[in-house]
Order: C-alpha cells, then sequence, then structure tokens
C-alpha cells in the first residue's frame, strides 16, 4: 500500500509541474489585464501538435522542438491579442470572453480541418528508470526538468528584466504605469504572448508522454481554471504550487477510491477555497 | 376489306413488338438500393470506423462493377451509399439515421462504428421498420430489447475475451490473479462483466476491476494500483485510450506474463507503438490470415459466400494502401450478408429479406455468419468466432500472429514478461 501510495505521488507530482506551467500562462494574463482566456486549450493543443510536427516532419528533438514552440507560442499570443483582444480589452468581461472563445473555436475548426481528430503520438521513447519500487517513465522527468526551466526563467524575466518589471507595473497599476511612461498596449500584447507561450511550452511537454488530438487541450484548461484558483488568481508562483496539489490529488486519490472520484474531490476542493479563501492560497488577501 | 386486315395484322404486330420491348425494358430495370449509415470521420472513434466504412465502400464498388445483383425476376439491383459524419456523437447518429430514413429514403441501413453508437441508431432502425446491419458493434445488450430487425455481424462482448483466460491456463497453468481495467463505454463494460464471470468461474482472481472514462489520457492511476505480483491485465476500450494504456503499460515495467487488450492491437497501426507492442495480445474478429473459405465452408457444411480472404486482403490493399484490420472487413462482410439476403429473399421489401436473414447461415471470408432469430436475442451474432493475435518479433520486425485458438494458430504465444 505505502510503495503504491508513493509511486502515485510521484507521478502525480511529476504531473503537477507541467499543470503549473499551463496554469502559470492563464494566470499572468488574468493577473496582467484581468482577461480570461477561454483560447487556452487550444493553443496548449497547438503546442502539442507544434513538437509534432517538428519531431515527425523535421526529425527535431522534441525537446529541443520546444524552444521553437515557444517562439511560435509568443509570436501567436501577439497575434492573438491584436486580433481580438486588444480592442475589448477595456469592455466588460463578458467581450473579452466571447472574443477569446471565438478564437479558441476558429483554432478547434482549422485543427480538426488539417489534422483531423485522430489521436497523435510522439514516438520518442526514452525508457523508464527505476528507483527501489518506483518505475519513473524519462519523459515525465524531463518535462519536469522543462517546466521547472521554463518557471526559473519566467521568474527571472518578471523580477530582473525591464519588460518584466513593466508587466509587473502594469498588472499592478496600469494607469499609473501608464503615468510613468509604460507603453501599456505593448505590454499588455507581451503579457498575452508569454502567456500563450507558457501553455504552447506545456502542450509541447504534455505530447511527449501523453498522445493529443486537437481538442487536447480542453482537460488542461480546465484544470488550469483550478489551479488558478487554489493557487490564487495572477500569482505565477501559486499557479505552480496550485499545480503541484493538483497532481498530488490526482495521484493520491485513485490509491484510496476508483478513480473516477477523482474530479469529484478536486472540484470540491475548488468550491471550497472559493468559498474559505476566494484569493487563493497565495494570492493577496 | 383485305387492306384493313393487313393494317389490323401490322398494328398487332407493332403492338406486340412494343410491348416485348416494354417487357424486356421493364425487366432489365435496374433498381437502386440505397444503404444508409453514419460513419464517424471524426472524433475518438476515427480510426476504426473509416476503416469500417474504407470496406463497406469497396464491396458496394465491387458489386456494382460486377453489374449488381440479379433477382429471379430479372430485376438487376445496384447499390448507393449515403452517409454522414457522426463526429463519433450519440445524439447525432440519432438525428442522422431518422434524416437517413426520412429525406434520403434509405432502403437498408449499416450500424455506425462502436456498440454505443449502434445502440442509439438502432432504436431508429426498428422504429421506422428498416432492417439495421451492425458492422463494428459487439455489445450484447442492444439484442436483448426485443428489436427485430437487427442484426449483428461481431461476436458479441460476452464471448469478446474469454479466449484469452483460456490461453493464459494453456500458457501457464499457475497463473491465478487477473487485473481487468477498462474503458467504461457499453460495449468494453459487457466485455469485461463477462470476462470477470468467466475468469472467476475458471478459478481466477480478479485483483483490480476498475473503469476509467473515455478520453483518458494518463493511465499512471490505474497502473499503480495494479499489484507486483499479477499475472495477466486485461482490458481496455478503443483505439486511442488503449494504444496509450498499452504505452504506459510498458513505461510502467508492468511485470504481467500476459497483457490481452480490446481492439487497438489487432489494428495495424499499433506496430508503431514499437516495443510497447511487443507481446500485447489482441481479441480480433478477423486476421488476414484467416482461413476461412470454400474448405472450411465445407468442413462445417455451409454455403461459402462471397469473396475470398486473399481476394478481401489484395483488392483492399490497393485501394486504399493499407493493411485490412477487422473492422474493415467488418465493414465489408456486412455487404455480403445484405446481398445474400436480398439475392435468397428474391426481393428488397423488409419482410422478405428478414425472413432471410434470421434463416441465414452461410460461411465467408470473415467467417461463419448466423444470427439468433428466438425472441429473446434476435439478431445477436450466434455463428462467428473471435481470433486472438499477439505482436511478435520476426528478423526484428514486430508482426501480429494468431495465437489463440490453436486450430488457427500461425505462432505460439509467448509470455509479455519476461520478454
Amino acid at each position: 500500500m505505502f510503495s503504491q501510495m508513493l509511486s502515485s505521488l510521484t507521478d502525480g507530482l511529476l504531473l503537477g509541474f507541467v499543470y503549473g506551467v499551463a496554469a502559470m500562462g492563464l494566470t499572468l494574463i488574468w493577473g496582467v489585464m484581468s482577461v480570461i482566456n477561454l483560447a487556452h486549450g487550444p493553443v496548449i493543443a497547438l503546442g502539442m501538435f507544434g513538437t509534432y510536427l517538428l519531431f515527425t516532419h523535421l526529425g527535431v528533438n522534441p525537446y529541443l522542438g520546444l524552444v521553437v514552440v515557444a517562439v511560435f507560442g509568443l509570436a501567436l499570443g501577439f497575434v492573438i491579442y491584436g486580433a481580438a483582444v486588444h480592442r475589448v480589452i477595456n469592455a466588460p468581461h463578458l467581450s473579452s470572453l466571447l472574443a477569446t472563445f471565438s478564437v479558441n473555436m476558429i483554432i478547434i475548426g482549422l485543427g480538426t480541418a488539417i489534422f483531423s481528430t485522430s489521436p497523435q503520438n510522439i514516438d520518442f521513447p526514452l525508457g523508464s528508470v527505476e528507483i527501489g519500487f518506483l518505475t519513473l517513465p524519462v519523459t515525465r522527468l524531463l518535462a519536469t526538468v522543462g517546466a521547472v526551466l521554463f518557471t526559473a526563467a519566467l521568474y527571472l524575466f518578471l523580477y530582473f528584466t525591464r519588460p518584466g518589471k513593466a508587466i509587473r507595473a502594469v498588472a499592478n497599476n496600469r494607469r499609473a504605469a501608464e503615468l510613468m511612461g509604460i507603453p501599456s498596449s505593448l505590454v499588455l500584447a507581451l503579457s498575452f504572448g508569454l502567456g500563450t507561450m507558457l501553455a504552447a511550452v506545456a502542450g509541447g511537454l504534455i505530447s511527449t508522454f501523453f498522445p493529443f488530438t486537437i481538442l487536447s487541450g480542453g482537460p488542461y484548461e480546465l484544470k488550469s481554471f483550478v489551479i488558478c484558483v487554489l493557487g490564487g488568481l495572477g500569482n505565477p508562483l501559486g499557479a505552480l504550487l496550485g499545480g503541484l496539489i493538483l497532481g498530488g490529488l490526482e495521484g493520491l486519490i485513485p490509491a484510496f477510491m476508483p478513480v473516477s472520484w477523482v474530479p469529484v474531490v478536486e472540484f470540491g476542493l475548488f468550491v471550497l477555497v472559493l468559498l474559505l479563501r476566494p484569493s487563493g492560497l497565495l494570492g493577496a488577501k | 376489306m383485305k387492306r384493313f386486315g393487313w393494317c389490323l395484322l401490322s398494328l398487332a404486330l407493332a403492338g406486340f413488338f412494343f410491348a416485348a420491348l416494354g417487357q424486356a425494358a421493364l425487366a432489365a430495370e435496374p433498381k437502386t438500393v440505397v444503404i444508409g449509415f453514419t460513419a464517424s470521420q471524426t472524433g475518438k472513434l476515427n480510426v476504426e470506423a473509416i476503416r469500417q466504412i474504407n470496406g463497406l465502400n469497396l464491396w458496394i464498388e465491387q458489386v456494382n462493377k460486377a453489374g449488381g445483383l440479379k433477382l429471379p425476376d430479372g430485376t438487376q439491383v445496384k447499390f448507393a451509399a449515403k452517409f454522414y459524419d457522426d463526429e463519433s456523437k450519440k445524439e447525432r447518429v440519432q438525428e442522422l439515421y431518422t434524416k437517413l430514413i426520412s429525406t434520403d429514403k434509405a432502403d437498408f441501413l449499416i450500424s455506425p462504428y462502436s456498440s454505443g453508437l449502434a445502440d442509439a441508431a438502432a432504436v431508429i432502425a426498428q422504429q421506422y421498420n428498416k432492417i439495421m446491419i451492425t458492422a463494428g458493434a459487439a455489445s450484447d445488450s442492444t439484442y436483448k430489447k426485443g428489436y427485430t430487425l437487427i442484426y449483428q455481424t461481431y461476436t458479441p462482448a460476452s464471448r469478446y475475451l474469454t479466449g484469452a483466460i483460456d490461453l493464459l491456463s494453456k500458457m501457464d497453468p499457475q497463473a491465478r490473479k487477473v487485473a481487468i481495467v477498462n474503458e467504461k463505454d457499453k460495449f468494453s463494460t459487457d466485455v469485461v462483466n463477462a470476462l470477470k464471470a468467466y475468469a472467476e468461474k475458471k478459478g481466477y482472481q480478479v485483483v483490480l476491476f476498475e473503469g476509467y472514462d473515455s478520453g483518458t489520457a494518463d493511465f499512471a492511476p490505474f497502473i499503480n494500483k495494479i499489484p507486483a505480483d499479477v499475472d495477466a491485465v486485461m482490458g481496455g476500450g478503443h483505439y486511442a485510450d488503449t494504444s496509450t494504456f498499452a504505452r504506459q503499460l510498458f513505461e510502467k515495467g508492468v511485470k504481467a506474463k500476459m497483457v490481452a487488450l480490446l481492439v487497438a492491437p489487432p489494428e495495424p497501426k499499433f506496430a508503431e507503438l514499437g516495443e510497447a507492442a511487443y507481446g500485447v495480445i489482441g481479441a480480433s474478429q478477423w486476421q488476414p490470415e484467416a482461413k476461412y473459405g470454400p474448405e472450411s465452408a465445407k468442413k462445417e457444411g455451409l454455403e461459402f459466400v462471397g469473396i475470398s480472404v486473399a481476394d478481401f486482403d489484395k483488392t483492399y490493399k490497393e485501394k486504399f494502401k493499407e493493411e485490412p484490420s477487422y473492422h474493415s472487413a467488418g465493414g465489408y462482410v456486412s455487404g455480403v450478408i445484405l446481398a445474400e439476403a436480398i439475392k435468397k429473399a428474391g426481393s428488397t421489401e423488409t419482410p422478405k429479406v428478414k425472413q432471410a436473414m434470421d434463416e441465414m447461415n452461410i460461411m465467408t471470408f470473415y467467417g461463419h455468419i448466423k444470427f439468433d432469430n428466438t425472441p429473446k436475442e434476435h439478431g445477436l451474432q450466434v455463428g462467428h468466432d473471435m481470433v486472438y493475435s499477439q505482436w511478435q518479433k520476426k528478423q526484428g520486425k514486430l508482426v501480429n500472429e494468431v495465437v489463440w485458438p490453436e486450430s488457427a494458430q500461425t505462432a505460439k504465444a509467448i509470455f509479455y514478461f519476461p520478454r
């Protein structure tokens, strides 16, 4: 029982890091511009397909391919921001919600037409490592390393570079930041780009160990919402923590009850956090 | 007067000539029978569903190319397909089958792929008094609802994986522990319920019996629950989830002697899993290596109908540039069954064709076909048997070998672990 629990927990935590990256993208966009990005899921799926196409057509190692996917995610974020979000940024939330939902539908429609909905796989087996009674697939370990690296890079960017500081300033008080000469439109576009970049990277990481279709981003988008609320909306580190909690729960719960109970407990917790600590575990009080 | 007589005679002759001509024209007038179906061209079932309609379309093309069917009254029957994409969704299926019957005037129906979708379509077919052949739907429960016009081509779920237990007892008489992890859909649930009962009857201990949601990608929570000393892992569901399950069983280093899964392993695409496919056993409705032909028909005292295994295999590969799977064979054979019933009935009218279907007992390239015609389980397939195939290696290349039943064996079964 103990060994089963430990291996379940490890699996869950490893996955939790990747959840965290996906959720950081969502929470960054929310934190800076108060936009709930409903195109988050399809962008995750595009990240999966980006890695897949680079691997199958150009033979690029999926982990190196992530760098290209990240750049593509950033560029895609700029495009989505310019085309759908910029004009409705000051409108009521429903407008930006619908705008990003439209982007969601467009990406899914195009993706279905181009890739169909057949499941795709990145056939890049790296085997497993055995540590005592734990058998850990190398792909998951590498995904965790990737997630940690991207989180660290984001942290350094936000706290130690001028554009990063500008993003935090705009998130804090857009009007004041503008008065200080910060070009808020550019900063908003950059934040949106970073958010979609993180989503695409998370997708790329997931694609190395799970099969996917253009619809596969949906569940991760939903998990991202739960994680954001758990960790505190707008707080990237909180998102990582939330990801770990969610991953850990997903690993632990099945050790005690049928796996189908996982969402019940997860969303039960979601409601509980909303009731008792609406700003999340690491959110401002 | 004489001239009048000549006139009358020529008129009569002309009348006779035109009447004969008309009769001939009437007799040779071709009738087009519309076969309606939906296909999951998109959605989670599209791999299997597309193979199924490929098979059916190949049959339609071949039968029409050969001039169609000739009925005893001289009517030449040709076939036309009318179909829509059901997106692998139940609610679309019912809407589309109603449309196929009411708007497109389909004469006969073929079911969509998968038991869930076929069950949804069966209600509509029965309601509108149309014969439906369920290709690609193994669940038993559809045939216990009192339907009289639904006929099954697949071996039913209740007999789907039970052979794997027999094979396990043959491979390792000491084996005792079986873990069952299955998709929580209609078909897989029917299969594993029957499997569990059979395994327990044979003295096996079912150490894990749990279902997962359709579309599950992470099987680690289930695999972690499988005890380390398990002898066999069985279950799965449809292609997408089962191939992922097989991949993760391998990555997590499960040390079972046997891994026997539903649907995915017999698919040629399964070999893309590489090492993870090695040793995995699949229950298959049909394999290209199967030895069904006029000889086996004669042995069982049956009439052999339709194309040979070799010809099906060859023409399918030529047209679709891929290996046919049992889904392709299931699609094709539903056409063969329908044509045979129409031929025996000498008509395309539902009651007469139904009578012929009820009495059908034939051998085809796909195997024995016979339907239960009692009110209790009307339409259930009682003739056809499963074959079990396993991915083994020949000169370092993965090949799919038939390992059970022994009579159809092309190679001896090997252990999944130790490999």
